[in-house]
């Protein structure tokens, strides 16, 4: 099984795909578009799309513990919710965090 | 959920799964007992009071739980070693500034062995997906009214992490050993639907 790099390091900003694929994914639907905060990097794990699916060498990846403010997902509220997000759920997001939320940009959705 | 269901349909279901796996020589009777002991046998919401009490007593074991539960539950004899593979635990403090509440909305992950088999209202779709959306109204559902000046941090144990609160520890305990201190500890105060 080959392992893949750590793409991302705790403070970095990372958009969700907005992509919601045929197979198995632990992307809850909630996160999906969303733009977080990368908190920890918690170890590598086998991408359960790949080992549900019966792939024979599963990927490998780095899972992240991101941080998303309840206003971003849900419009309202003020509390935050971390999610632990395997690294092909992720990409890079370059615009630091504006003040107001709802203007934030989410980009390079489609890498 | 946790109680008695050998008669159900999912047990039916269950113990059919286990027959077509062991026919298919995938895996054996005794490896699977052997599993579900190692997994059960001694999954209790007292090894998370222990964790909690220690930590409340000693400041050093609470900065090595947190900065690597894994590392320290050795310490007390413990570990997440039940299953195939080691699980990563994460443990989350309350402050008196902020509260940590644990959910899993993809389905019901969960530190069985640290907390024991999980409530049935923890596998609820209701609990599932309003956790992360509202936490307050949850919590106040579950007769707990946080201040408004207390953030919330909600844990979406999506992954293979699994979590657990360290609660704060109440006011005017200072006389009590740490044996009494894990009597005031319950399951609930580890998810976070509760203060100790």
């Amino acid at each position: 099984m080959s392992e893949a790099a750590a793409r991302f390091v705790a403070g970095d900003r990372v958009a969700t795909q907005a992509v919601d694929p045929d197979h198995h994914n632990r992307l809850p639907r909630y996160a999906r578009g969303q733009v977080g905060e990368v908190v920890e990097v918690q170890g590598t794990w086998p991408l359960p799309d790949d080992v549900v699916r019966g792939v024979p060498a599963p990927r490998v990846e780095p899972v992240y513990t991101v941080r998303f403010a309840a206003r971003d997902l849900w419009g309202t509220g003020g509390h935050e919710v971390t999610v632990d997000l395997w690294q092909s759920y992720l990409i890079p997001a370059r615009h630091p965090p504006s003040t107001d939320a709802s203007l934030e940009p989410v980009e390079d959705l489609h890498e | 959920m946790s109680d008695d269901h050998a008669s159900t349909p999912v047990a039916a279901r269950v113990r059919r799964l286990e027959e077509r796996l062991i026919a298919a020589g995938l895996v054996s009777d005794t490896e699977l007992d052997a599993i579900l002991d190692r997994f059960l046998g001694g999954a209790s919401p007292v090894n998370g009071a222990r964790i909690v009490a220690h930590a409340w007593t000693d400041a050093g074991f609470r900065d090595r739980l947190l900065a690597d539960a894994n590392d320290a539950l050795p310490e007390l004899d413990l570990s997440m070693r039940g299953g195939l593979r080691e699980q990563r635990l994460k443990v989350v403090a309350n402050t008196a500034a902020r509260h940590n509440l644990i959910v899993c909305t993809l389905c019901s992950c969960y530190p069985i062995g640290l907390l024991g088999p999980s409530p049935s209202w923890y596998k609820s779709e209701a609990y599932r997906s309003r956790a992360v959306r509202e936490p307050r109204g949850v919590l106040a559902e579950f007769g707990l009214d946080l201040p408004a000046d207390v953030d919330i941090t909600v844990w979406d144990a999506s992954a293979e992490s699994r979590y657990m609160v360290l609660p704060v520890r109440p006011a005017g305990t200072e006389g009590l050993t740490e044996e009494q201190l894990a009597g005031l500890v319950t399951r609930e105060g580890l998810i976070g639907t509760a203060v100790v």
